[in-house]
């Protein structure tokens, strides 16, 4: 076996197991515990913060119920739609600016590399009240994008991590199958549609990962954007249910297990390109 | 760490070097092929990254009136911004923040990373079950850590740190507490997402180094000193850099578990930026400190990556 910096041995003495047990099952309560809390709860009575728990007293479904009844279906199909659209916008962006960063030759081509990985040093706080007067009168076309969820999906399509990712990954496929499929006059998209772009699945995997969690967590783009209730995503809509007064600590347990679930189940099902990405995300600002 | 070395997934299968690139991307007279990949990339970098740079800087120096007009003032709101005493203590709950998450996420992420180490196969799900916080939104973590820090003796953390005789504390509720609290919950979820770029340096260690200290009879304190630390240096520079920067303009979490109460003992610069710009519609003071956000962050960055030159040299 190999060494490692602690030297641990995975066939340790009967006390070394021991205090091996001890010590993952306290990591296990401190990190998933909380959440073991938050699911419980959710499916219980809990009239009043001190009775989360992490054993069902009185098992329910009523705050669904009561959650469905304040409109959370409603927040939770806004969150997809942005996530959808938002995804598909970036994703779909990320991968023609790279084609043409990662294959391509041409005048200020650092320039540009250079002026998009720039903005992952720009935190979108920093950016907030500017982005919410451009939104609510797009330069040219001259649109009002506040309220709409259009206005929290088209921003989100200007996102340099993606890029940076694609990129390099692009740069990496042989030049030869290009050239053939050039020779056989195939043309610039049909080059990028069928000869590059498969290739890149792997690096796909991450950005469509990082991108889903990344739009899922949105708060501060969305506060802005919504006007109303109407518009609100599910994570924002969780503050409204939280203050409304008749409203237990049940229901916001509820509706936050439907609002943690979609970027759970997807980081379960794809933790590989999640782990791969993890290092490169230690780029993004 | 360069960008290579961090280089996210595997390349894919290259036979052979990849051939130099023609000078025009193929073919002579095409130039504009490139510029129409990225069209849609640089205009909605320009939109939404660059116009509202610019304009956050031109506010910054204005003014703002809706429907009125502009009005050149100068300096002004950084004068005000800067001299105000709400200003200062955003300023220093914010670095107070920063550095209680970052070095608190670092030092529990770099602890666990530790303890995980070479086990894979056993603790595959003890290590995905302690990355689940990462995942969880933001808005979740904070109502739901809202609950557990119920203020009365029986809310849930109060009732576990009274089995050990402490408490009840009003946590968030509590000036003296709040800021200690927000941290609390920042490491909470910061410092799985630690433990996994430690893990993955951990992986890059040379192996022999270990076996040739142990063999001088190093102890194992002296092996983490002398061989780990070394070896991860520069994994720590990133997640330092990284996880300041997102100290600095900390939000969510703040706006959502105190809002910057009790009395005021949580505000930090975004939350103050967020009242001045949306809720009281002072645009300008607002930009003023966005931008003074910005330099912080630029200057934070540029420092280590100086020292960082300086120490590869």
């Amino acid at each position: 076996m190999s060494e490692t910096a602690l030297g641990l041995k995975e066939n340790a003495t009967p006390a070394g197991r021991a205090t091996k047990l001890v010590i993952y099952s306290l990591v296990l309560v401190v990190f998933a515990g909380p959440l073991l809390a938050l699911l419980v709860s959710a499916f219980n009575h809990v009239s009043d913060p001190t009775q989360l728990s992490l054993v069902p007293t009185s098992p329910t479904l009523d705050n669904f119920t009561v959650a469905v009844d304040q409109g959370v279906l409603k927040y939770l199909l806004n969150s997809f739609l942005v996530v959808g659209f938002g995804l598909l916008l970036q994703v779909t962006v990320s991968v023609l600016a790279s084609y043409a960063l990662a294959r391509k030759r041409f005048r200020f081509m650092s320039l540009v590399f250079v002026a998009i990985l720039a903005t992952l040093m720009l935190p979108e706080e920093i950016l907030a009240i500017p982005l919410s007067i451009i939104l609510a009168d797009v330069p040219v076309i001259h649109v009002n994008l506040i309220g709409t969820l259009a206005g929290m999906i088209v921003p989100l399509g200007a996102w340099a991590f993606s890029i940076l990712v694609m990129t390099e990954f692009m740069k990496d496929v042989p030049r030869e199958l290009e050239e053939a499929a050039r020779i056989d006059g195939a043309g610039e998209l049909r080059i990028f549609a069928q000869i590059i772009l498969p290739m890149c699945k792997p690096a796909l995997g991450v950005i469509g990962v990082f991108g889903f969690t990344m739009i899922w967590d949105q708060y501060l783009l969305p506060l802005l954007v919504a006007q109303d209730s109407s518009s609100y995503t599910l994570p924002l809509a969780l503050r409204t249910l939280r203050i409304d007064p008749i409203v237990t600590p049940g229901v916001v347990m509820a509706a936050s297990l439907l609002a943690l679930l979609p970027s759970v189940i997807v980081f379960l099902f794809f933790q590989r390109s999640f782990v791969h990405g993890l290092s490169s995300g230690a780029l993004k600002g | 760490m360069s960008v290579e070395q961090l280089s996210p997934v595997a390349a894919p299968a290259t036979t052979g070097a990849p051939a130099p690139r023609s000078r025009n991307g193929g073919r002579d007279g095409r130039w504009w092929i490139p510029w129409l990949f990225l069209a849609p990339a640089i205009i909605l970098f320009a939109l939404f990254k660059f116009i509202p740079m610019g304009n956050a800087l031109v506010m910054s120096f204005q003014d703002v009136q809706p429907f009125l007009g502009n009005k050149w003032v100068g300096t002004g709101n950084y004068a005000t911004m800067l001299a105000s005493e709400g200003f200062h203590q955003a300023a220093w709950h914010t670095i107070v923040l920063a550095v209680g998450q970052t070095v608190g996420s670092m030092a529990l992420g770099f602890a666990l990373a530790l303890l995980m180490e070479g086990q894979s196969r056993k603790l595959g799900f003890i290590r995905s079950a302690a990355f689940l916080p990462v995942v969880v939104p933001m808005a979740v973590v904070a109502e739901l850590w809202r609950i557990m820090y119920h203020p009365t003796a029986d809310g849930m953390i109060n009732s576990i740190i009274g089995l050990v005789g402490l408490g009840p504390s009003g946590f968030i509720n509590d000036p003296d507490a709040s800021m200690a609290s927000v941290i609390m919950t920042g490491i909470w979820r910061g410092a799985p997402y630690d433990m996994m770029i430690f893990m993955a340096g951990l992986a890059g260690v040379n192996r022999d180094l270990y076996e040739a200290a142990t063999v001088d009879g190093a102890s194992r304190w002296r092996r983490i000193v002398h061989v780990t630390l070394p070896g991860l240096r520069s994994v720590f520079t990133i997640l330092f850099v990284l996880a300041a920067i997102r100290g600095l303009r900390v939000f969510t979490e703040v706006f959502l578990l105190t809002n910057g109460g009790p009395n005021g003992s949580t505000e930090v610069v975004m939350t103050l930026i967020y009242k001045l710009g949306l809720e009281q519609n002072r645009l300008g003071v607002g930009a003023a400190g966005a931008v003074l956000l910005f330099v912080a962050t630029l200057v934070l960055t540029v420092f280590v990556y100086l020292l960082r030159r300086k120490e590869n040299r």
